[in-house]
């Protein structure tokens, strides 16, 4: 689900533009595959309660767009991330170390313009003040030398959805069964104070730090889009089944729709180690990704 | 925790029933009428209250014995809104995690409050509270607030300003969508 970005150079100032540009959009667009899911969803739901839910959620969609509000009150943290891969002659591009120092600026004016919540502290514990402009962003850099090309990934998250996320370090014997009941009661015990229906991502392995950005990472993949690892689709649709038949439902009011899809990511680990975490997206999801390509790319390197 | 959101609430589903009107500010007379599940229509008087301002609320209801600001009889909403766009006092409004302000609730409730709405379902005090007390905990739906906006006529800073989206406004709501949560039996849903 990658849109085309042309950008000129991967430098700060480029990449605060369209930083700038996607966040104002994103606020006011529930991502297309999540609401296409969520109408044939609505369709299936058995009862009245569901429907009538899930219709105000694709109401709000369309009021949201249509009007360039937003389409939560809670505007979320903003979380980046950029991928860079390497040039069409295999040549790893280059990136500059300032390449995220204008991003808070670009928060800031987005924020302003399109009159979003502001819902960052200063510190978590000591002063808690507001920071006003929603500032500081979250940035992530990740070096991928076998992508062809760069990506740049924006979220925005909401502080009740991310807080209903959970992560464990299971031991290796517990495999499979101990993953699956993991997850399952991380959702069936979080759902609610989620904002159902969910995405919910589930980042495997790695270790303690990591696992957590795997699961976030998960939320970017397209739903309705297979798991390149079969094991790993099969398992999804296990979760899915098993999530759903919680009888949670839409706002936790009931019904077969509380999570839309579940997408699995894994990574190595360590022979003593089976990390899971489990980050759960509430329905206002907010993702976009690109790709960087354009002349930029073509050039073979940083402009 | 949330296990009262279990199997089950799925066939609880009103099918065909109109929502109830209720006004707001309300009485435990007309709170005594509610059933756990029902879908409701506020209509009236509600204050946004989030986690600061109930640490607040707390250290002044102890400080001074009663709530602050006139609060007793009245209605709190976990919202924090964001700015006023489109002509209305918000561009969205809607409900937070009503599981974050179990800590002060049952307090709130014994010193006056009559009625709360957030999302999620909350503890097994609050609960108690509001059986003690004949109060209720109404949910709405997490992810409609632009929706939900366009259900609120007015709004007016009481106090916290410092606090920015989590100050406490007073706000005139018409027609604004809700069910029961926790009844006054304490009844979950």
């Amino acid at each position: 689900m990658l849109e085309p970005a042309q950008i000129a150079a991967l430098d700060a100032g480029h990449l605060a533009t369209l930083l700038e540009q996607s966040l104002v959009r994103l606020a006011s667009e529930m991502r297309g595959d999540f609401r296409s899911a969520m109408a044939v969803a609505c369709q299936r739901e058995a009862a009245s309660r569901p429907q009538v839910v899930l219709r105000m959620l694709e109401d709000n969609a369309q009021l949201a767009s249509a009007k360039a509000l937003p389409l939560c009150q809670d505007t979320g943290t903003v979380w980046v991330l950029l991928e860079i891969g390497s040039n069409a002659y295999g040549q790893p591009l280059t990136v500059a170390a300032d390449i995220f120092s204008q991003v808070d600026t670009a928060v800031g004016r987005a924020w302003e313009l399109a009159a979003l919540r502001p819902s960052l502290l200063q510190d978590a514990l000591v002063s808690r003040l507001n920071t006003g402009d929603n500032s500081p962003a979250f940035c992530d850099l990740s070096m991928r030398p076998q992508m062809l090309g760069a990506r740049l990934h924006i979220m925005l998250k909401g502080g009740g959805t991310d807080n209903a996320s959970s992560q464990a370090m299971l031991a290796p014997g517990d495999g499979w069964p101990g993953v699956r009941r993991f997850v399952v009661e991380a959702v069936r015990s979080k759902a609610a104070n989620a904002c159902p229906p969910l995405l919910v991502g589930v980042g495997i392995g790695s270790t303690f730090d990591k696992v957590a950005a795997l699961s976030k990472h998960a939320l970017l993949r397209e739903v309705g889009a297979a798991n390149p690892c079969s094991e790993l689709d099969c398992y999804e649709a296990e979760l899915l089944a098993e999530i759903n038949a919680t009888g949670i439902g839409p706002g936790g009011l009931g019904g077969q729709t509380t999570a839309l899809a579940v997408h699995l990511e894994s990574a190595p680990c360590h022979i003593a180690a089976l990390p899971v975490a489990v980050n759960l997206c509430c329905n206002a999801i907010r993702t976009v990704s690109f790709d960087l390509t354009g002349h930029w790319l073509e050039g073979g390197g940083q402009a | 925790m949330c296990s009262c959101f279990g199997t089950g609430t799925g066939t609880n589903t009103d099918a065909g029933v109109q929502p109830l009107r209720l006004d707001l500010p309300t009485s435990h007379d007309a709170l005594a009428k509610l059933q756990v599940g029902q879908e409701l229509r506020l209509f009236g008087r509600i204050y946004t209250m989030r986690d600061v301002g109930h640490q607040r609320c707390l250290e002044m209801l102890k400080r001074d014995g009663q709530l602050p600001f006139r609060l007793a009889g009245e209605a709190l909403f976990y919202a924090g809104p964001t700015p006023a766009a489109d002509d209305r006092p918000f561009g969205a409004i809607g409900p937070t995690t009503a599981a974050r302000m179990d800590f002060a609730a049952p307090d709130l409730y014994r010193a006056g409050i009559l009625l709360t709405l957030g999302k999620g379902c909350r503890s097994a005090a609050v609960a108690e509270a509001a059986a003690e007390t004949g109060s209720v905990y109404l949910t709405t739906v997490g992810g409609a607030a632009a929706l939900l906006a366009e259900k609120v006529l007015t709004a007016k800073l009481i106090a916290w300003d410092d606090l920015g989206p989590e100050a406490l406004y007073c706000l005139e709501i018409a027609d604004f969508p809700a069910f029961v949560a926790i009844d006054s039996r304490g009844r979950q849903l």
